[in-house]
């Protein structure tokens, strides 16, 4: 198959910018914010450049754009060791413990930060009920610096009034980079709207990043940014899987839907080694609407059980079942394996699985007018219904929405929940990212901190000057937004001291500013060449547009790398058929087309995608064990097999050659275990 | 639930500089028709509902409808967004209707200044765990 180049025979070349600067953040959600706010600090003095660049508006971009009705990590009282267990435990035994307890004993500035920019946070009233932002403030509720105490909905989570989350997040970094205006002199340092498609190496030393080429989603231009060092994070993978949602309903992803792997992409492509992108989530979420389970579960003890009554966490036929193949991790239960059990019953025919918000009020209401009589007892039944409620307003509104339509009240009626389609993140309850440089003051292995090839920098990724935080960062899920922040803040504060410690460099790359426009631009000069070829320029031979991409994408990685369809079933001859379909997918990238800017964006997007779901597949295909039950399951090694696996898996890929290279990579345990559980 | 614009109601934003729901949509879906001076939703199944648009439209001019892939329809969900608090009426398909009203901030929009109060940096601590808020010693893992 002929392939298609870009030399502006047939589309408009663009305008073209320069921009030379010092610290390059690309991505604008919860960590680049945390990185312009720490970052700024340590630069200005130093009259270092800090530039944001954001595919959309940082007031209401990345993950949080819709809001939170909580912060899932907060360590308050907690030790960051129990943090580290919680995790570990969670993610199937295999975490990098140096980054996650790093994480945890940072945090906790972020969110006291949160709240003294405006964020409200719920406080533990003296009758032991809650109150909202507001009504702790009225009521003299000290802040959580002063020691004020969060109503805490789970060990590690408090709840918030979240709606505005992103926006006084954004506030404060938009703040911080304006300081950086004034110390510099720079009269421009936060682009909006840009779009970065590719990162550059350096022309002389072959394992730095030097440039980001990226193009405007309003005008006809490109950028390329020029740095001395840069932080990622663009965020993780959404609609890679086929989703269950059809048509119009397929925006109801339940991660955002504009997280397209561009973090996974830009850094594979420059060569950063990647850890863990088998790990993948299935989070259980109110089918369809996809709304936050886990206020439900945790703050309002809510039940989850087959249609027959019965809870499928407690069955000891199941248990026992499990237990055969994924051994210990069963007894804790983590959320892969209640995945496991939900799944295991609705095989059986047993479903829908069922929350029981019924029967929660219920309880709840029983409590409440026996603890404070009818009257009293109803009003705070009534606030806890509206806390209900907001816990879908602030973070899921679709949700909402979707009870309304189907006329469900919680307090009358149960609500059905489901796996969703997998999802590639390393912030949430996942842990598929880039294997980075960590702390060197923890007693972690030298390999991961002193003697990192690439420097010994925190959150240094094996490209020299690259530096990963949020979702990006591997081997450490369950930061969620604040450790997200707090992630941003630590990596940007250590790419500010490898940039100092490398004085005399200057980015240059051996690519014209012309060919990278070339390469950006190609789907529209693909576009205007032959879409007169045809009556409809939907329906053409000579491309593809990059809608069907994506569709082609998730159907290959649902029926072949363990999708809804399957039950998250996928082999090693399931695999290596579909990585043959990916393979031809990914040589009809070169005739991608767009016929506008908004396309452009999805065709490019879509490419990363692909390369997410790439290293995906070849690191299950390389890890012959099924360490996830409940995300995903190796038909032919069914087993969780530490015998073997207790390891990290982690590749190269070489963009010249096309190739991947996968390892394995010792875990070292460094917190001891938790004592065991009891059931 | 993709977002819809009213087109009685929408104005194109002829007043402002830039059309606050294309500003705003984090997925760039909200565009303009500069023919007719409305704007609309260009890829609805690509819409997250996560209402920004909605919330930030001066006309109200946004609002939502169920994804009709599983949602019956004669439900909505309006906003009404302040300055420190938002609104919200939820009708449900049968007619009931539920009302709320939660806090968003707790700081005037625009009050945030980011380093008031906070300690200068210390270069000397650049590559010490912690930030430069940081005051206390970081802790270790204990063996």
């Amino acid at each position: 198959m002929e392939k298609e180049t870009c030399t502006f025979s047939f589309c408009k070349k663009p305008e073209i910018e320069t921009v030379e600067t010092d610290l390059l953040l690309i991505g604008g959600g919860m960590a680049c914010c945390g990185a312009a706010f720490e970052g700024a600090r340590w630069a200005n003095p130093k009259k270092m450049k800090i530039t944001m660049v954001d595919k959309a508006a940082t007031d209401r971009s990345g993950a949080v754009a819709m809001g939170l009705s909580a912060i899932n990590t907060y360590m308050g009282e907690n030790d960051p060791a129990d943090y580290v267990k919680m995790v570990r435990n969670d993610l199937m035994g295999i975490i990098r413990e140096d980054l996650v307890y790093d994480l945890g004993r940072h945090v906790d500035d972020s969110v006291q930060l949160f709240e003294e920019w405006g964020l409200p946070i719920w406080k533990m009233g003296d009758d032991g009920f809650s109150l909202d932002g507001f009504q702790a403030k009225e009521a003299g509720k000290v802040s959580l610096k002063d020691g004020g105490k969060p109503v805490r909905s789970g060990k590690w989570q408090i709840m918030i009034n979240g709606e505005s989350y992103k926006v006084i997040v954004a506030e404060a970094a938009k703040k911080a980079l304006e300081t950086n205006r004034a110390a510099t002199g720079v009269k421009q340092n936060h682009y909006e709207r840009v779009f970065i498609v590719k990162l550059y190496k350096d022309a002389k030393e072959p394992n730095r990043v030097a440039a980001a080429a990226g193009f405007s989603v309003r005008e006809n231009k490109i950028y390329v940014f020029k740095a001395k060092a840069m932080v990622l994070a663009a965020g993780g993978a959404v609609n890679v899987f086929r989703p269950r949602s059809t048509q119009e309903g397929q925006g109801r992803a339940w991660y955002p839907v504009w997280n397209s792997g561009s973090g996974y992409a830009l850094g594979l492509q420059a060569g950063a080694e990647l850890t863990m992108m088998e790990n993948r989530f299935v989070p259980a979420r109110f089918k369809d609407g996809y709304g936050p389970v886990g206020a439900w579960f945790l703050f309002f003890k809510a039940k989850a059980t087959n249609s027959l009554g019965e809870d499928y966490c407690t069955k000891a036929d199941a248990l026992a079942e499990a237990k055969a193949k994924y051994g210990k991790y069963v007894d804790n239960l983590g959320t892969a394996i209640r995945n496991h059990l939900m799944m295991r019953d609705m095989k059986l025919g047993k479903g829908p699985i069922l929350m029981r918000t019924d029967e929660a009020m219920a309880a709840i209401n029983k409590t409440f007018k026996e603890k404070l009589g009818d009257k009293e007892g109803a009003k705070k039944v009534k606030h806890l219904e509206a806390e209900a409620w907001e816990d879908f307003l602030d973070m899921a509104i679709g949700q909402a929405g979707l009870w309304a339509s189907k006329n469900i009240e919680p307090d009358k009626t149960p609500s059905e929940i489901m796996p969703t389609e997998p999802y590639l993140l390393g912030s949430h309850a996942g842990c598929a990212g880039f294997w980075c440089c960590g702390p060197d003051d923890l007693g972690a292995p030298e390999e991961w901190n002193k003697k990192w090839p690439a420097g010994n920098y925190n959150r240094h990724s094996t490209v020299q000057g690259l530096f990963m935080c949020g979702d990006i960062c591997g081997a450490s899920g369950h930061k969620f937004s604040s450790g997200s922040h707090a992630e941003g803040r630590i990596a940007a504060k250590s790419a500010i001291a490898f940039i100092l410690d490398h004085p005399n460099y200057t980015p240059t790359i051996k690519e014209t500013e012309d060919h990278l426009a070339a390469e950006l631009y190609l789907p529209f000069e693909v576009y205007e060449k032959h879409k007169t070829y045809t009556t409809d320029t939907s329906t053409n031979p000579h491309y593809i547009k990059p809608k069907m991409l994506q569709t082609r994408l998730q159907k290959i990685s649902d029926e072949y790398f363990g999708g809804i369809s399957t039950w998250y079933m996928t082999s090693k001859t399931m695999l290596d058929e579909g990585l043959r379909q990916l393979q031809m997918l990914k040589e009809d990238t070169s005739k991608m087309a767009a016929s506008n800017l908004h396309e452009l964006m999805r065709c490019w997007e879509n490419y990363h995608r692909i390369l997410s779901v790439e290293a995906h597949a070849r690191h299950i295909l390389f890890r012959e064990e099924s360490r996830y039950p409940g995300y995903y399951y190796r038909g032919d090694f069914d087993l969780v097999d530490d015998t073997n696996w207790k390891a990290f898996v982690n590749s190269k890929y070489d963009m010249e050659k096309d190739t991947w290279e996968v390892k394995k990579v010792p875990y070292v345990q460094m917190v001891e275990d938790a004592a065991p559980v009891k059931h | 639930m993709p977002s819809y614009v009213i087109t009685e109601k929408c104005d194109g934003c002829k007043a402002q500089d830039k059309t606050a729901c294309q500003y705003i949509c984090p997925n760039d879906l909200m565009t303009l028709n500069r023919d007719l001076m409305k704007a609309y939703n260009q890829e609805p199944e690509q819409c997250w509902e996560c209402y920004n648009c909605v919330k930030i439209c001066p006309q109200q001019a946004i609002e939502v409808r169920a994804y009709q892939d599983f949602a019956p329809l004669g439900a909505n969900v309006i906003p009404m967004r302040g300055t420190d608090s938002i609104m919200w009426t939820i009708k449900f398909r049968n007619g009931i209707l539920k009302r709320f009203k939660f806090p968003i901030r707790t700081t005037a929009e625009g009050s945030v200044d980011p380093y008031k109060g906070k300690p200068e940096v210390d270069m000397a601590k650049l590559k010490q765990p912690g930030f430069f808020t940081t005051s206390k010693a970081m802790p270790v893992i204990k063996k």
